[in-house]
């Protein structure tokens, strides 16, 4: 661990207490999470603070990597195209719950954000005259929403993988310290709440290390894995969400949770919007393209929690393949080179996992759960702000899918996310490197580990007794059959109580595997726990927000209602319960209209 | 489908060696090896450790050896594994727990390539200029993702631990290859060395591993090409 090593072997033996070794080490600034949000901070600030950047995955196997379609910027490479128009259409897709001031930079930045990863080495696809090239993607248009425009920036359908491994080896060649396969238990903050640190788990030796800063970024990526049908990776559970939550630290938007349209039917592994930016059409059991009857313009690119819902509407027409809950993506019309050398990985998919050969046949999709618009609020630094009017917590900041700028809104548009990480990654490093060096190293509190302590003490209690597995299979059913693309009271009051009955049952987790040496059956139980803490917060936004609007759907409520929730939802754990504010959007440039494709 | 599990488990708090334990299981043919583990570890034993995240074979985490080759466990179905499917880690690795190794070896050797773009001035506010056909020509080996499966197929990668291994070598012929490269020399000095590409010995074990259908071999050699014809000071 670098040049922390002499600290720790200094101070180890006097931190041992009860027979349990402690490790303590001094950073100016940690950074979880080895995405792409968390590369992007740590390269900022390399070389220039002591930085360390704790990952439970080896970083290049973050779920950064598994992004496909490509990353949006109005470089307008190969026609006409203005960061006025991608701000536009990150508003509208939005539903107008996008805070403008944030979607200004994100659009604005995003240029040369994409410009700095080719100069880092980014392989991206070229054009004839050898610049970037870039197609088309959900919601992005032309003259703020004349017709589609080619804004996406990609690498075949690889783009994340080849951001991943581009910020990794840049963090490589800055000689970035990593903790790989630390896993985080806590946050320290001192008693007038300023971020001192946090606290984390190594797994190959199952000691409990506390890393003492100035300042902490989250970047732990989403939760996806709250819901049974779902394109995110196994990791994908919230845990760096949950922890703060736990701390009191509010959470911003949790209801609002994207569907993509095409995930691969019973597995849910993502077949890239791009599959319908080069030309890919969605049908029913009669064959019909049904996109178009219900978005005129954009068809099949209209946004995707749209489109989620034409898939849900069809199915319940009956109009699903073999009266099933799935429709068709279809591919057979496109010629095979351009499947060959733009989508040669989600092709590939369907051939290994369905035994589709998409050249020939139409491939079995349904709406898989996919991104997380909300998480931990953040203002357009970084910085995790602890109530609506913005008062930032000092020295605790979050970037990428675990936090809530907000840019997306109600809804994210594709490419945008990439975007998120690279723009807001940066900022966020960016600011905490100004921080870091005019700050003073806080006090820890006393017996920081305690809190990390009791919590593997806790879960660890029984050797026997309900699996994790079965309470997070549970948890997944009743969000997926309540909480997902179509929503009404009773669903979500059912979803309530589900949970609450689960955490209970959590109470008495068992965890079989008694060592300390890389314990995933430990690992996984304490996810559970995370998600569990997630999906309360989504259900509790979704029971509160009595409108529809973006990827939140009510049948109960089927109008946006701008009246009353113009305004994001902050939800926040208190001594009597969650307790949940309004705060307001930010609007600056576009007026809320309604929203036609 | 019914099938057998057998797994080489080692709990380094427990064995003093590896043992084989046997699990029947009751899955769908499409069911992925990675599904089958997860089965025995969800519903038999919790203390059966293995890595894993994406479970659809772009992270890399789940390399282990199947019915005694390297694939990714999430990659390959239960309906191509078989009836009787023996499950070990990859070899020539510490092994730490069950499935899980050692990986210090392998991204030390990934870094000892300098695996990052050298170049000197970027043109300001604006991307280098690449074609695509100088795109193309290192493209197979961007898709790496680092599973090891190649590396720990290697048989010189058993004997010789200072060998680079194939997968380093593919990272370090993703830069030379790249038109916007300036250090192609630096890299084919360091694989010029002892324990560089002349290591090879063309068993081809690391192709056949490779869960990405990277062309490993191949890579390989035009890495010993360059070193032939370029003069390296
Ligand atoms: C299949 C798929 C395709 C996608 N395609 C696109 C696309 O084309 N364009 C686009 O814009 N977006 C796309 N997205 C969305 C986008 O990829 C993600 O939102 C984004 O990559 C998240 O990045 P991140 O840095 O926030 O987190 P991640 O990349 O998920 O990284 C999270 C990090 O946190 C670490 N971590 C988590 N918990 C802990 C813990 N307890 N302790 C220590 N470390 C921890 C993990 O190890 C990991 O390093 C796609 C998403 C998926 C699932
Ligand atoms: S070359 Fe292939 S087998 Fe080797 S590490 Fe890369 S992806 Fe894995
Ligand atoms: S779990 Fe990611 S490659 Fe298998």
């Amino acid at each position: 661990m670098g040049e922390c090593h002499s600290i720790l072997s200094s101070i180890r033996g006097g931190m041992e207490r009860g027979g349990e070794q402690m490790a303590y080490h001094r950073y100016d600034a940690v950074i979880v999470g080895a995405g792409g949000a968390g590369l992007m901070a740590a390269i900022q600030m390399a070389g220039k603070a002591n930085v360390a950047v704790v990952s439970k995955l080896y970083p290049p196997r973050s779920h950064t990597g598994a992004a496909q379609g490509g990353i949006g910027a109005a470089l307008g490479n190969t026609e006409e195209d203005h960061w006025e128009w991608h701000m536009f259409d990150t508003v509208k897709g939005g539903d107008y719950l996008t805070d403008q001031d944030a979607a200004e930079i994100l659009a604005r930045e995003a240029i040369d954000a994409v410009i700095e990863l080719e100069h880092m080495g980014l392989p991206f696809n070229r054009t004839p005259d050898g610049k970037i090239d870039q197609r088309r993607f959900g919601g992005h248009t032309r003259n703020y929403g004349e017709g589609p425009v080619r804004r996406a920036c990609f690498a075949a359908d690889r783009t994340g993988h080849m951001i991943i491994q581009t910020l990794y080896q840049q963090g490589i060649k800055e000689n970035v310290q990593f903790l790989d396969e630390y896993f985080l238990l806590d946050i320290l903050f001192t008693n007038d709440g300023t971020c001192c640190g946090c606290v984390v788990w190594e797994m190959k030796t199952g000691e409990i290390h506390v890393l003492h800063a100035k300042a902490v970024l989250i970047a732990t990526g989403g939760f996806g894995r709250v819901f049974k049908i779902t394109s995110n990776a196994m990791a994908g559970t919230g845990d760096g969400v949950a922890i703060p939550f736990r701390r009191g630290v509010p959470l911003m938007d949790m209801e609002f949770y994207q569907f993509h349209p095409t995930g691969l039917y019973r597995l849910g592994i993502l077949l890239s919007e791009a599959a319908r930016g080069e030309g890919g059409i969605l049908r029913n059991a009669d064959g019909e393209a049904f996109a178009e009857r219900y978005a005129p313009t954009l068809k099949d690119l209209a946004p995707r929690d749209m489109v989620s819902r034409f898939i849900f509407e069809e199915v319940k027409a009956g109009r699903g393949i073999d009266g099933k809950d799935y429709v068709h993506l279809d591919l057979t019309h496109l010629p095979p080179e351009v499947i060959d050398a733009k989508l040669p990985d989600v092709t590939d998919f369907a051939r290994t996992y369905l035994a589709v050969e998409p050249k020939k046949e139409p491939v079995p999709i349904q709406p898989t759960a996919h991104y997380a618009m909300g998480g931990l609020p953040t203002n357009t630094n970084g910085q995790i702000i602890n109530d609506e009017l913005g008062a930032v917590i000092p020295g605790f900041y979050a970037a990428g899918e675990s936090a809530c700028v907000s840019v997306h809104g109600a809804n994210r548009l594709g490419t945008n996310s990439l975007v998120d990480l690279v723009v807001f990654g940066r900022r966020a490093g960016r600011h905490m490197l100004e921080f870091v060096k005019s700050a003073p190293l806080p006090e820890l509190p006393p017996n920081p580990e305690d809190l990390a302590r009791t919590e593997i003490d806790s879960v660890m209690a029984h050797p026997t007794g309900i699996r994790s597995a079965e309470i997070r299979s549970r948890m997944q059913e009743v969000m997926m059959d309540n909480v997902s693309v179509v929503r009404d009271a009773a669903m979500l009051e059912t979803a309530k109580e589900e949970i609450q009955g689960l955490k209970r049952s959590y109470q008495n987790v068992a965890v079989t595997d008694r060592g300390k040496v890389f314990n995933t059956d430990l690992m996984e139980a304490l996810e559970v726990g995370y998600m569990l803490d997630c999906a309360e917060a989504i259900v509790e936004g979704a029971l509160a927000r009595q409108e529809s609007r973006g990827a939140h759907y009510r049948t109960d409520f089927e109008k946006r209602d701008d009246a009353n929730w113009l305004a994001h939802t902050m939800v926040r754990k208190t001594s009597g319960g969650l307790e949940l504010r309004k705060k307001p959007v930010v609007i600056t440039t576009f007026e809320p209209k309604e929203r036609k494709y | 489908m019914k099938a057998t599990l057998r797994i080489k488990r080692f709990d380094p708090e427990k064995d003093v060696k590896p043992v084989y334990r046997n699990y029947e299981i009751e899955c769908d043919p499409h069911d992925r090896v990675l599904d089958a583990l997860n089965q025995v570890k969800w519903l038999h034993d919790g203390t059966l450790t293995y890595r894993r995240s994406c479970a659809h074979g772009i992270c890399g985490s789940d390399a282990m050896r199947i019915n005694g080759r390297n694939r990714l466990a999430c990659k390959m179905l239960m309906s191509d594994a078989g009836e009787k499917v023996t499950i070990e880690p990859l070899m020539g690795f510490e092994v730490i727990k069950d499935m899980v190794v050692n990986m210090d070896r392998f991204f030390d050797a990934y870094k000892s390539v300098k695996p990052f773009l050298i170049t000197g001035e970027n043109p300001s506010g604006q991307e280098r200029l690449q074609t695509p056909e100088a795109r193309e020509r290192f493209d197979d080996t961007t898709k790496c993702i680092l599973c090891a499966a190649c590396t720990t197929a290697c048989p010189i990668t058993w004997t010789n631990d200072q060998f680079v291994g194939p997968a380093a070598i593919v990272n370090a012929h993703r830069f030379i290859f790249d038109s916007r490269d300036e250090g192609a020399g630096q890299r084919l000095r360091i694989l010029n060395q002892q324990s560089g590409v002349w290591r090879c010995r063309t068993v081809f074990n690391c192709t056949d591993a490779c869960p990405r259908d990277i062309e490993v071999t191949r890579a390989i050699e035009e890495v010993k090409r360059a070193l032939i014809t370029e003069t390296i000071s």
